[in-house]
């Protein structure tokens, strides 16, 4: 499957199935996050369940320092 | 005391999270300040990254609120969805909206950060919008129904301090909802002003972060906020043409 992450094409392995499975394969499970599925705000509790689909845009974003 | 909305602030400082050389200065700069209250941005996690340290796994952020931003937004539209992935993080429900109008001063967008603004407060955020010094848009933001207002004292990072005092003092003497002074503050004589013109609150972040000496000047301008704020309090005398001796004319007759 490929898919658009953080604006950057990439391919994923078959065994990759859900938002979940995205977050381990690149080690980010226990960071703070947020996670948009084409535009749409996936709930923390339904990273297990949100299966992801070719050509999605996933954007990762989370809290740097600010003024 | 400091209150936004349902929360309520012993520290009437704010302090930015940008800029810091390393995390362990930053560290220490936000414990000299004393703030309670800290702003972030939200951007793309660099994902191929996954150990890059985060200022946030640092901190106890259970004893901060937090102040996301929408830096880095030109429209409402933007505002608001950089709004809703920051509220996503279930740690906060507060957030500054700043959508920039012009690249070059760095001034916000007045029409774009109104609309975001009715949108968010639609929404159930707690909403600070950053404007610039003017009275009227802080009034119909106001009345709009925003928690507090955030007026520059001068471009952002600039550290030029507060160029219209006139308007600061028309906003703080007459809105019913906190005036934060955020951006352009430079040295401690800036944030006391600011504080002795009324404001509720002061928020900066690089007179801090890019200061000699950060944790010193953290510290400076906590004293410098509880100043100005026990000034004000205080009531400082009126300012008059002529002397007036502070000692007593009585009992002359020595030298004479």
């Amino acid at each position: 499957m490929s898919i658009r992450l953080n604006g950057e094409h990439i391919e994923l392995p078959d065994s990759i199935k859900t938002i979940e499975d995205l977050l381990q394969h690149f080690h980010l499970q226990n960071k703070m996050m947020i996670v948009e599925q084409n535009r749409e705000i996936i709930d923390q509790k339904a990273f297990k369940l949100k299966k992801l689909n070719n050509d999605d845009h996933i954007e990762i974003v989370h809290f740097v320092g600010g003024g | 005391m400091l209150k936004i909305g349902k929360k309520s602030f012993q520290s009437r400082l704010l302090l930015g999270t940008g800029k810091f050389e390393n995390f362990d200065i930053q560290k220490q700069a936000v414990e000299a300040s004393g703030t309670e209250i800290l702003t972030f941005a939200v951007r793309r996690m660099n994902v191929f990254e996954p150990k890059a340290p985060n200022f946030l796994e640092m901190i106890d952020i259970d004893r901060y609120t937090l102040l996301p931003n929408t830096a880095g937004a030109a429209t409402a539209e933007e505002a608001v969805r950089t709004a809703r992935l920051a509220k996503a993080s279930g740690l906060c429900d507060m957030i500054k909206v700043e959508v920039i109008g012009d690249d070059r001063s760095l001034l916000p967008d007045p029409i774009e950060t109104y609309k975001a603004c009715e949108e968010l407060l639609k929404e159930g955020f707690t909403v600070l919008p950053y404007i610039s010094d003017d009275v009227v848009l802080a009034k119909r933001l106001e009345s709009l129904g925003v928690h507090a207002i955030m007026p520059g004292a001068s471009p952002i990072g600039s550290g030029q301090g507060i160029l219209n005092p006139v308007n600061l003092q028309l906003m703080t003497e007459t809105m019913n909802i906190p005036v934060i002074v955020d951006a352009g503050i430079g040295s401690p004589a800036d944030a006391a002003q600011a504080m002795s013109l009324g404001a509720e609150a002061v928020l900066l972040n690089t007179a801090v972060s890019g200061a000699d000496n950060p944790v010193k000047m953290a510290k400076a301008m906590k004293m410098a906020v509880e100043a100005g704020r026990l000034g004000l309090e205080a009531g400082r005398i009126d300012k008059r043409s002529y002397a007036v001796p502070s000692s007593p004319l009585e009992g002359l007759s020595i030298i004479e």
